[in-house]
């Protein structure tokens, strides 16, 4: 076998976009995983435009318009809806916060419809009494990740060979493979999440342990993701433990609820107090969830670089080795935008949004200035 | 003397003796599933113990695991609508 144009290691959404769309610009490509579930396996499946800074709105802005060629050629198994997000305020102020939100996205072409307290009732019904209003962002959507990840590999055609392997060592233009075989090529790419660290002799991630529950399958009564406005805050509190409110309706009738998050802790075992937590925020928007039977909760480990933010694009200092690592809850919403800016890296193109903010010789500028 | 109860499985009444579970009733009814799948497949009681949640079933109008709910008189247990009406028409 000739050795491929690049090697993609970790098979979850963002590694198998990242495959899918090298293939897509001609090159061969060998997309090796270890098989087990990781946070493409957990999460959500929200394709949700984020606009905590400007690099981020870009990037997610960018990947949603990309999403909307991809989502009406995926099969019915991937489970994609067009509900939009609907994000809830609780206090009048958070209408402040939701008409800043409204500005910044329409500043990048992203409709949102602001909802005083009526019209939101209106366009969900069953919310609980009390909500000072929300913004409604229509293009938003929510997928079933694993199946899309698998969709993606499926479409790479002959270009791609996808092999069962654990990546135990990095030594460019070698891959050093647990069961003793050696793979070769002048690009390697990492999207294999925190098992980077290992690889690269670094500490740029850091897990971020979440949990989710889902109920039993029931007649609908929600037709939007249902998101906090005071998300951001609650949910990005520095260290410890935090809940915010986050609700799926899935197709099947079931509803998906989260959030939490709590650094460095490895254990994937639920945390019953803090999923209480999870479910009394959630009762405080829907009362009614408290006479639902959950039948699954489950942990995911996202994994967030120093900053919150993704690296992507060359390493900052070793030729051939190239990164899609760090996108924390935004991995499933930036996977096309991902796969796009490596691809056009890679193949030395010039990208459709500006790269700079995204390159990981960031972080070692923050530990001199630190 | 055992003391006997009567409920109903999707209308049809059937007696058990007191103390008998719903998953147990549903296992001396003709079928013994207690729903199906997204996929359409006969879900029947499995664990026994309350942890799987193979056996949820519409007990009085709610949600329920039928092998942690135990006979009561006059209790109607309901499997979803398709499932009746694949069994029946």
């Amino acid at each position: 076998m000739n050795a491929p144009d690049v090697i993609v290691v970790g098979a979850g959404i963002v590694g198998a976009a990242c495959a899918w769309r090298l293939t897509q610009r001609g090159l061969r490509v060998t997309l090796v995983d270890d098989g087990r579930p990781g946070a493409t396996a957990a999460g959500m499946g929200h394709l949700v435009c984020m606009d905590d800074n400007p690099a981020e709105l870009a990037l997610t802005a960018w990947s949603l318009a990309l999403w909307r060629d991809i989502l009406p050629r995926l099969p019915d198994n991937c489970a994609w809806r067009d509900c939009g997000t609907l994000w809830l305020a609780q206090q009048p102020d958070e209408l402040e916060e939701a008409e800043r939100k409204r500005q910044r996205l329409a500043d990048v072409q992203v409709a949102s419809e602001p909802l005083c307290a009526s019209a939101l009732t209106a366009r969900e019904p069953t919310l609980g009494a009390g909500l000072a209003g929300g913004l409604w962002v229509p293009g938003d959507g929510i997928v079933y990740a694993p199946n899309v990840a698998r969709w993606f590999i499926e479409q790479a055609g002959e270009r791609l060979t996808h092999i069962t392997g654990e990546v135990i060592a990095l030594e460019e233009p070698w891959l050093q493979l647990r069961d003793g075989r050696r793979l070769q090529a002048p690009a390697i790419l990492l999207a294999c999440a925190s098992g980077a660290n290992k690889l690269l002799a670094e500490q740029w991630l850091r897990i971020k342990k979440g949990q989710l529950a889902i109920t039993d399958r029931y007649p609908a009564r929600l037709s939007h993701q249902l998101v906090e406005l005071g998300y951001a805050v609650s949910a990005h509190a520095p260290d410890g433990k935090s809940v915010a409110f986050n609700l799926q309706p899935r197709p099947t009738g079931q509803l998906l609820i989260g959030s939490s998050r709590e650094y460095d802790n490895p254990d994937s075992r639920p945390d019953p107090v803090l999923l209480a937590a999870m479910l009394h925020r959630a009762c405080d928007f829907l009362p009614w969830l408290a006479d639902l039977n959950l039948i699954r909760c489950w942990s995911g480990f996202r994994s967030a670089s120093p900053d919150g933010q993704p690296l992507l694009g060359p390493h900052p200092h070793r030729p051939g080795v190239w990164l899609a690592l760090g996108h924390e809850g935004l991995g499933v919403t930036t996977a096309p935008g991902t796969a796009w800016l490596l691809a056009d890296q890679i193949t030395d193109n010039k990208p459709a949004i500006d790269a700079a903010p995204w390159l990981a010789s960031r972080l070692n500028r923050q530990e001199v200035n630190a | 003397m055992t003391q006997t109860i009567n409920l109903t499985i999707d209308g049809v009444a059937i007696t058990v003796v007191e103390g008998t579970s719903v998953a147990a009733a549903l296992a001396r009814s003709p079928l013994p599933a207690a729903r199906l799948s997204v996929s359409g497949q006969l879900r029947p009681p499995f664990c026994g113990m309350g942890v799987c949640q193979e056996c949820r079933i519409t007990i009085d109008g709610k949600r329920r695991l039928a092998c942690q709910t135990p006979c009561r008189a006059g209790m109607r247990v309901e499997r979803d609508a398709k499932f009746r009406s694949d069994q029946h028409d």
